[in-house]
């Protein structure tokens, strides 16, 4: 069985280690924050806080409490507040150790689309072009193939491209990959997958 | 120097041209300047040009600017969330010019501390790239990206003082301060103004020098995306 939505956040948050400060993006990498365990890890929202706390109870909401996906959230113990030069400047300047984000294709060679499709609705990139560009380490999760069953991980991108030759590593439904010199390689395979079905989602080089 | 005024549409008298370029505070529904947003829409001022991460929702915030058809572009990170600027821009009828995030601060902050570009890597090697200068520094490639200077700021803030000093509240700070800095005039809109001396001058997150004219209001304060967890039943 390939893994589910939560089992690919929970793998992703194996990535993170004591100390870090951390950026989710929008969908899977959010669930990343359930599965972070004792470690001590600081989530950063670009909207201008370090310190996210979960979602607020019900009549606790705070219109001026929202996270980069408008969801109202709460602030923690260590909270603190900035602005969005502020907040970029320690994306650009390499201060957050990590990003974990959504993709809608990834190449063998890092370079990362998940901002915009030509001819459909065109939303904007919003942080993600900052958050390839200067973070740390750039970690992808989605689901291997679209879907129609297209492999993600491919030779070269078709969309248009959010960063080039930015991403580290990729978690899938499938395994997790490293991009490497010269293509992919496999570092993990999930439960009930088999290499060869992992190899034959996959579009790119594997080395 | 006056800063406080009585109302919105008294703090933007004289400021208000066609084909301006006017640079907002907010993200989201969050920290935006809403009541002199409405102002605006109700003076009527054409072919606009805006600078804000988000366009607002239909029929508020900034979206109030897009059904009027007084914007003639947005420079902003993501419009996902109004359908009117969606229905403008593929007409086209609205012009766009999509900004990296962090970029769209920065050229803010930058145009209000006098530095005319700079150089970022943001976007090397995508279609934000095209026709920007490229620089190689240290063996990395950066892009120069133009500082902004507004012809008018509007921003949101939580409390002011008279002379201008102003206190924001949480992630509703957001984009309001250096799109404060950027414009030529600055108006501020808050939920309310205290005595001079009683704001502790170490905690003022935007000095007044920034800040020309305030109005206190009581803004709606809109949530976009209300979500909440469950109490865990006794």
């Amino acid at each position: 069985m390939p893994w589910d939505r939560n089992q690919m956040a929970a793998r992703a948050a194996q990535e993170l280690e004591d100390g870090m400060y951390v950026n989710l993006g929008i969908g899977i990498p959010t669930l990343v924050a359930n599965y972070v365990g004792d470690k001590d890890i600081t989530l950063q929202s670009e909207n201008g806080m370090l310190g996210m706390g979960p979602f607020p109870y019900e009549g606790e909401e705070d219109p001026d409490l929202i996270n980069a996906g408008k969801q109202t959230i709460t602030e923690l113990s260590r909270t603190s507040y900035f602005d969005s030069a502020q907040s970029f400047a320690m994306i650009r300047g390499g201060k957050i150790a990590a990003a974990i984000l959504g993709a809608m294709e990834v190449a063998e060679n890092g370079d990362l689309a998940n901002w915009m499709i030509p001819g459909k609705l065109v939303k904007g990139m919003g942080g993600a072009m900052d958050l390839v560009a200067g973070v740390g380490k750039v970690i992808v999760v989605m689901d291997h193939t679209s879907k129609h069953g297209e492999s993600k991980v491919l030779k070269e991108c078709t969309l248009p491209l959010t960063g080039k030759g930015v991403v580290d590593r990729i978690i899938t439904n499938l395994g997790v990959l490293d991009v490497v010199p010269g293509g992919l390689k496999i570092v993990e395979v999930a439960d009930g997958v088999t290499e060869a079905e992992l190899r034959a989602a996959t579009e790119a080089t594997i080395v | 120097m006056k800063k406080v005024y009585g109302s919105a549409k008294e703090a933007l008298d004289g400021l208000l041209f066609d084909g301006m370029l006017i640079a907002a505070g907010g993200f989201g529904l969050c920290g935006i300047p809403e009541l002199l947003i409405a102002a605006i829409r109700d003076a009527g001022t054409k072919d606009i040009t805006v600078a804000s991460n988000n366009a607002g929702v239909d029929g508020f915030g900034l979206g109030q600017l897009l059904e009027t058809r007084q914007i003639k572009k947005m420079i902003s990170s993501y419009v996902g969330e109004n359908a009117e600027f969606m229905r403008q821009y593929l007409s086209g009828e609205l012009e766009l010019e999509f900004n990296p995030q962090g970029t769209l601060a920065e050229r803010m902050r930058a145009g209000g501390a006098g530095i005319p570009g700079f150089y970022t890597k943001t976007g090397v090697g995508t279609v934000i790239a095209e026709g920007k200068e490229h620089k190689d520094f240290d063996g990395q490639t950066y892009i120069l990206e133009r500082g902004i200077v507004a012809d008018l700021s509007i921003v949101k803030a939580w409390k002011a003082d008279d002379t201008g000093n102003l206190v924001f509240r949480k992630t509703a700070r957001n984009f309001n301060p250096p799109a404060a800095t950027c414009g030529k005039v600055c108006v501020a809109e808050v939920e309310e103004i205290v005595p001079r001396g009683s704001l502790d001058p170490d905690k003022i997150h935007l000095p007044g020098i920034y800040v020309h004219r305030i109005i206190k209001g009581t803004q709606e304060k809109r949530i976009e995306n209300r979500t909440t967890r469950k109490r865990e039943e006794a």
